[in-house]
């Protein structure tokens, strides 16, 4: 297949899609809808890339429905990337996923922690500890990592918390901040702007250099939250600082 | 092992090597220097590793003292270095005599200027490499930028000093560009026609807010499409996209993994460099070109990287 001006699509067969991104990446795309099903697949091509990488293939950026492949483009061109990929793609299914994890993420909602909530509850004719026990009680799964060092994207709201983003992003969102947007929830794992609705926020650090893996959730983990006072907050904050 | 100890830091100075690709996953981007094609021609001039570690600094230099004798070689923008008082030339290697100080000052060409010394900067390595990630406070030296009193090790001498200087060739075509070529972005036919013809039509001008995160530009209102529903996926260095607002910002190497707004174009590989060198107020505009150019100027441009004409 030869280069041409236009922008390149082209499809990859298994309902998969190929988007060349940049001159060394391209885009895979499982369907064009945040689905359980394109979850899965995104992470067992991730998978079978991280157990038998690509030479050539220098990074891999998951996303809900879609995985970036960057690669070195003096030892590779797009077409030959998607044969691999193509190849790659036959054998998903004999991908076997890890048992997902089960973390458990205290916080402390409301106050000066959520400074949100107050609003969240007043778009849904809810009263604090309604919205509070609404995101305490739903089990989510870490759709991917991504937009800084692990920020997990988290799924999916119950629907009686699903809220807007803000219109005017904060400039700086304190670490450790529990939001909300759409039907995701996650936690600011460091101090950055941030558009997120903040209901509550955690004393556990989410990406530390110290620890293995870095990142404390991983992709295709299962996150519930479990609400704590603003005391214990100050008692687990230094008890891991 | 010898130090550089920091007697002023400049505005905004980082420990740089050519970042950490690889961990996507994570959403650790690979970060690095924002002008890697400077910082590896530094490297090549002082006889190190092209990505060894050395320090980028922004807009304004800092001023360095070295307590032992060190091969030293500036590249990138002129920021009017003098080595005791004498100026230095830039893009050569020169030595520093023991107890010498080097002291730069605000740039007079564009954003960056990278001090490189022979045996590299020493910091310990954060997921195998030695760039400052400002944001999460991550590798390079203490997770930041340096500051007044600040000593920074450097490596072992890998050899004898010679000195040397870039190549006429090497400076005409490594030249930082104003217009920056660009291949269609994955987003772009979400675009109307007319949206696309103002986007390379006009001209942009970098804002103040720019950073090693993106690049935000100031000037013709791109508007955005509607109707489409953008779901988050992964972003690549270079990418412009055009958020709600209609200003676009592009990616540079600290940037964000994943991103939820539409993408017009993204910058191609050998025009990363100059978007290292862009200032605030400076005026961009973009031209489009093919794939396979993109590719042959990639190959191109490595080449002449791996050249023994770079130096003389």
């Amino acid at each position: 297949m030869g280069y041409t001006f236009a922008r390149m699509v082209t499809s990859a067969g298994e309902g998969a899609r190929f988007q060349w991104a940049s001159d060394q990446s391209l885009l895979v795309y499982f369907g064009q809808k945040i689905t359980l099903q394109a979850h899965q697949q995104v992470r067992k091509l991730l998978r079978l890339l991280e157990l038998e990488p690509v030479a050539g293939v220098r990074n891999l950026h998951p996303a809900y429905c879609s995985l970036l492949v960057k690669f070195d483009g003096l030892r590779l061109r797009h077409d030959e990337v998607e044969a691999i990929l193509r190849r790659y793609f036959e054998r998903l299914e004999e991908i076997k996923l890890p048992e997902p994890r089960l973390v458990e993420i205290p916080v402390c909602y409301g106050g000066e922690f959520g400074p949100d909530l107050a609003e969240v509850c007043a778009i849904h004719g809810l009263i604090p500890a309604q919205a509070i026990e609404l995101h305490a009680s739903a089990e989510y799964l870490v759709y991917f990592l991504g937009f800084v060092p692990g920020f997990a994207y988290l799924g999916e709201l119950p629907e009686a918390l699903v809220t807007p983003r803000l219109a005017v992003p904060r400039r700086r969102v304190p670490a450790g901040s529990v939001g909300i947007a759409g039907n995701q929830t996650g936690v600011y794992p460091f101090s950055t702007p941030g558009g997120w609705r903040l209901i509550g926020r955690t004393p556990v650090a989410m990406f530390r250099a110290e620890r293995e893996g870095f990142s404390l959730l991983a992709i295709g983990d299962r996150v519930r939250f479990a609400p704590i006072s603003a005391e214990r907050f100050g008692e687990l904050e230094k008890e891991w600082a | 092992m010898g130090v550089i100890q920091v007697q002023e830091p400049g505005l905004f100075t980082t420990v740089q090597d050519l970042g950490r690709e690889g961990f996507g996953a994570i959403g650790v981007s690979a970060s690095g220097a924002a002008d890697a094609v400077s910082l590896r021609l530094g490297n090549r001039l002082v006889g190190n590793d092209e990505g060894a570690a050395g320090l980028e600094m922004t807009l304004l230099g800092g001023t360095f003292v070295f307590p032992e004798r060190a091969l030293l070689a500036l590249t990138g923008s002129d920021f009017d270095a003098a080595l005791d008082g004498k100026p230095v030339e830039l893009r050569s290697s020169f030595e520093a005599k023991a107890g010498q100080t080097l002291r730069l000052g605000p740039t007079r060409t564009g954003a960056r200027c990278y001090l490189c010394v022979q045996g590299g900067i020493r910091v310990e390595l954060f997921l195998g490499s030695a760039s400052t990630h400002i944001l999460s406070g991550l590798g390079g030296h203490e997770g930041r930028a340096l500051r007044k009193g600040d000593a920074l090790k450097i490596g072992a001498e890998s050899g004898a000093i010679h000195e040397r200087r870039l190549s006429a060739r090497a400076l005409n075509e490594l030249q930082p560009r104003k217009v920056l070529r660009v291949t269609e972005g994955p987003q772009s036919d979400w675009f109307s026609e007319s949206a696309r013809r103002l986007f390379y039509e006009s001209r942009y001008r970098v804002a103040e807010e720019s950073n090693r995160m993106g690049i935000r530009l100031e000037g013709a209102i791109v508007p955005v499409p509607s109707g489409g529903e953008m779901i988050s996926e992964g972003v690549s260095l270079g990418a412009i996209q055009v958020p709600e607002g209609g200003k676009p910002i592009i990616l540079s190497v600290e940037q964000q993994t994943t991103g939820g707004y539409p993408k017009i174009a993204n910058v191609i590989s050998v025009d990363f460099h100059s978007l290292g060198q862009l200032r605030p107020r400076d005026e961009i505009r973009f031209e489009r070109v093919d794939w396979e150019t993109a590719r042959s100027l990639l190959i191109e441009q490595e080449k002449l990287l791996a050249s023994k004409d770079v130096l003389v």
